[in-house]
């Protein structure tokens, strides 16, 4: 039966079908619901690992074990994992092992835009890269497929218009897998002496990788009628060129992009006038056409910056796009995206800023608290960087300045990487502050469940790692728990541990406001006529709040009576609902 | 068939998701090639959101470029005025007359600009406006708006009410259904 489904379900089914077992991953946007998708098929066993690294050795313990395995991730994730997937290329697998990347051209969600087919070279595994969903099903099957019959893990690239696109597919059926372990020291301990005998092992690998890419499907031509020129293209970028030129030009449509082939690439540049290579990101098809000696246009015609689109491949191949809609003269003010109303973080970053306090930020939610008009964050980096970014700051600000600096961190991104900075700095006692901003969910890739929540992927009730309980266990004395809410709590907690010679952490705790649980109270309501129109509840960036002829409004869909506000009004007109 | 596109805006957090199942579901028993591309993640969290539904007898891209959209349905009417670019000529806006106040018009960073479904119109641009929080909240539910549009976009097209009420019963909670019914026909009627 057709069905319309997302890349990233897809990719899920293909899990299902392919008969793998054992899924971890880390969320991360664009690559999260391929997890979540994969954790309602009661044949898979699917976690959330703390981390990616964490995620891909378990991933790949269990197709030691002999079940086909899984890890999902996005790109920076595979930063946090390659220490493992550059030596698992050694070892190879048992059951075959599959790790879907997913890249966000254009960073829709993310903090930079690192192209993960590097990784795929770099690390000499083979990368296969579906183009919509019908593709992001077959491959992943295929992908166990190579997996075993190559000895070797197998990156699977999505992107964000692939992984968050619904298309037309095909289901089919699961077939189970299994294979017996067997030990094998030569092949799984990675000393220098197995070592040294596996990396022959896994050139002659890519080798004969490179000459399945010769002739395997996935790597097709779809003929032209005008030889003129001849398009090289993968994943959204040949559907951006299909768009546009139709059967104009003939396209050679990579679906594996690591190893590519020779042989084939050749006889199609020899085939074709002028070779083009249309690839998002950066060069990586085009380079290796130029590894071969052959003339081809790339980078010099198509950016290496931001996601391509249709218009753009129109414009850059000559092919005349159509003409652009109506723009307004009027200014259209940005909608950037905002801390919810009552979300818990607002409370805490109102107070940093009031203080003019350096806040070295992380990943998650609560980096919107660097937006206007909080602005209270000084930097965003990657996960956990900002216990160890606050560490190094305060260390060389020793003694030379006023200690003004915090450390703000997620409690998911605090157990994926957060502690192994705080273990740096009770061990080498620095005076920093961590403040652990406790929402009790990983929030900003949509309420996944994680360490310190209690309950697991599949919403059953599991072992929660408490949080206090943690840091004084890596050597930290001062361990305190506000409510962000109460500013006044929050402040003074903040200032007493600033002025204490000593590391601190502080858990500001409250649950997020978007969570089915959390109960709402009623909307804060405004006496106008007490209003003075100081404008200093503005000031919180709520979502909620704004200025109506003149005095303070309170959108009461939105408000959920946090009452954050209600503090900082000095004439009594904002207050909890049902007073007035 | 040539592909037709359709662009639903707003702000994130209003529904478009489910309005871009809906139609899924439907142009799927219509038996036509689909690509429905969303966004997750950051931009949810109340900033300016777009899905683009595209469908026809062989679809590629998953996106919906500037000069392409058919139709522009709009959740709000700043969020129609930001997309007028994509559409095409003799393009349509479908949009709800509710305003929602931008971060940088909240903290007076920006103003709100004022008529701009007039503005539209002086520039040539078809918009079709309707009080969809209004028709939502008469069907029982502020967050109905998305049927609502839906129901007022389907009088654009050929497909019959039943074939879109069967598409309603596959695309939300039983004890909604109702609801999403007689939203559905408000915004249809309205």
């Amino acid at each position: 039966m057709k069905q319309l489904m997302l890349g990233n379900e897809a990719v899920a089914r293909g899990l299902y079908e392919a008969g793998c077992a054992f899924v971890s991953s880390y969320p991360g946007t664009p690559s999260t619901e391929v997890t979540e998708a994969a954790a309602k098929y009661p044949e898979i066993y699917a976690e959330w690992a703390p981390n990616e690294k964490v995620a891909m050795e378990s991933a790949f313990g269990a197709c030691l074990a002999g079940r086909r395995s899984f890890c999902g991730m996005k790109h920076v994730g595979l930063n946090v994992a390659a220490d493992p997937l550059f030596t698992i290329s050694y070892t190879g697998v048992n059951a075959g092992m599959v790790i879907c990347v997913a890249d966000d051209a254009g960073m829709h969600s993310s903090q930079n835009e690192q192209d993960s087919r590097h990784y795929a070279r770099a690390a000499k595994i083979p990368m296969l890269e579906p183009s919509d969903s019908a593709e992001a099903l077959a491959f992943t099957k295929l992908a166990y497929e190579l997996s075993e019959q190559y000895d070797t893990p197998v990156l699977l690239k999505m992107c964000t218009r692939v992984a968050h696109s619904q298309s037309v597919l095909e289901t089919g059926e699961r077939t189970e897998v299994s294979r017996f372990y067997e030990k094998n020291p030569q092949k799984y301990i990675m000393m220098p002496g197995n070592a040294k005998k596996r990396h022959p092992v896994v050139e002659a690998r890519t080798k004969a990788l490179s000459d399945w890419a010769e002739t395997c499907e996935i790597n097709r031509i779809e003929e032209g009628r005008d030889h003129s020129r001849g398009i090289i293209a993968s994943s959204t970028a040949y559907q951006y060129v299909k768009e546009v030129c139709g059967d104009q030009y003939p396209v050679m449509k990579l679906g594996m992009v690591f190893p590519m082939p020779e042989k084939k690439i050749r006889d199609f540049a020899a085939s074709v006038g002028e070779l083009i290579v249309v690839e998002e990101l950066d060069s990586f098809i085009e380079a290796h056409c130029q590894s071969l000696g052959l003339a081809v246009t790339g980078k010099s015609l198509f950016p290496c910056i931001d996601e391509f689109s249709q218009n753009l491949v129109a414009r850059l191949l000559g092919s005349g796009e159509p003409e652009s809609g109506v723009k307004l003269e009027e200014a259209i003010p940005a909608r950037p995206p905002v801390m919810c109303a009552g979300c818990p973080h607002r409370g805490l970053f109102y107070t940093l800023a009031k203080n003019k306090i350096t806040a070295l930020g992380d990943i998650g939610c609560y980096t919107l608290g660097a937006v206007p008009p909080l602005g209270a964050l000084d930097t965003t980096i990657c996960m956990g960087a900002s216990i160890s970014g606050a560490h190094g700051f305060t260390k060389a600000q020793d003694g030379k300045a006023d200690r003004k600096t915090v450390a703000v961190i997620g409690d998911s991104t605090f157990m994926h990487s957060g502690v192994t900075g705080l273990i740096n700095v009770a061990y080498n006692e620095s005076n920093t502050t961590v403040i652990i901003v406790d929402n009790s969910i990983t929030g900003m890739t949509g309420h996944q469940q994680n360490p310190t929540t209690g309950y697991n992927l599949k919403g059953d009730p599991c072992t929660k790692i408490d949080l206090e309980t943690l840091c004084r266990a890596v050597g930290i004395r001062r361990v305190r728990v506000v409510d962000p809410y109460d500013l006044r709590q929050t402040e003074e907690a903040i200032l007493e541990e600033l002025e204490t010679a000593e590391p601190s952490v502080i858990i500001s705790r409250r649950p997020c406001a978007l969570l089915k649980y959390v109960r709402h109270a009623k909307p804060v309501v405004v006496d106008s006529k007490k209003c003075r129109s100081c404008r200093l509840c503005m000031k919180v960036g709520c979502p909620a709040i704004s200025m109506k002829d003149g005095v303070a409004a309170v959108d009461h869909t939105l408000c959920t009576g946090c009452g954050v506000c209600t503090q900082l009004c000095r004439f009594d007109a904002l207050r909890a609902g049902e007073e007035v | 068939m040539e592909t037709k596109n359709i662009m639903i805006v707003g702000v994130g957090g209003q529904g478009s998701l489910l309005a871009s199942k809906l139609l899924g579901r439907l142009l799927l028993t219509k038996g036509y090639d689909i690509k429905v591309s969303e966004v997750h993640g950051m931009s949810q969290r109340g900033g300016s959101v777009v899905t683009y539904v595209r469908f026809g007898d062989k679809v590629y891209s998953p996106v919906i470029d500037k000069g392409e959209a058919d139709y522009i349905v709009s959740f709000e009417l700043l969020e129609a005025a930001r997309w007028t670019e994509y559409l095409r000529k003799g393009g349509r806006i479908i949009t709800s007359l509710q305003k929602i106040n931008p971060m940088p018009v909240i903290t007076g960073a920006a103003l709100y600009p004022e008529d701009l479904d007039k503005k539209m119109e002086a520039r040539g641009i078809i918009v079709d406006q309707l009080d969809a929080l209004t028709l939502a909240e008469q069907a029982g539910s502020a967050k109905a708006v998305n049927i609502v549009l839906m129901g007022h976009l389907s009088r654009s097209f050929d497909f019959t009410l039943d074939e879109w009420m069967d598409a309603i019963e596959k695309s939300v909670p039983a004890k909604f259904l109702e609801l999403n019914k007689k939203a559905f026909l408000l915004g249809r009627e309205a």
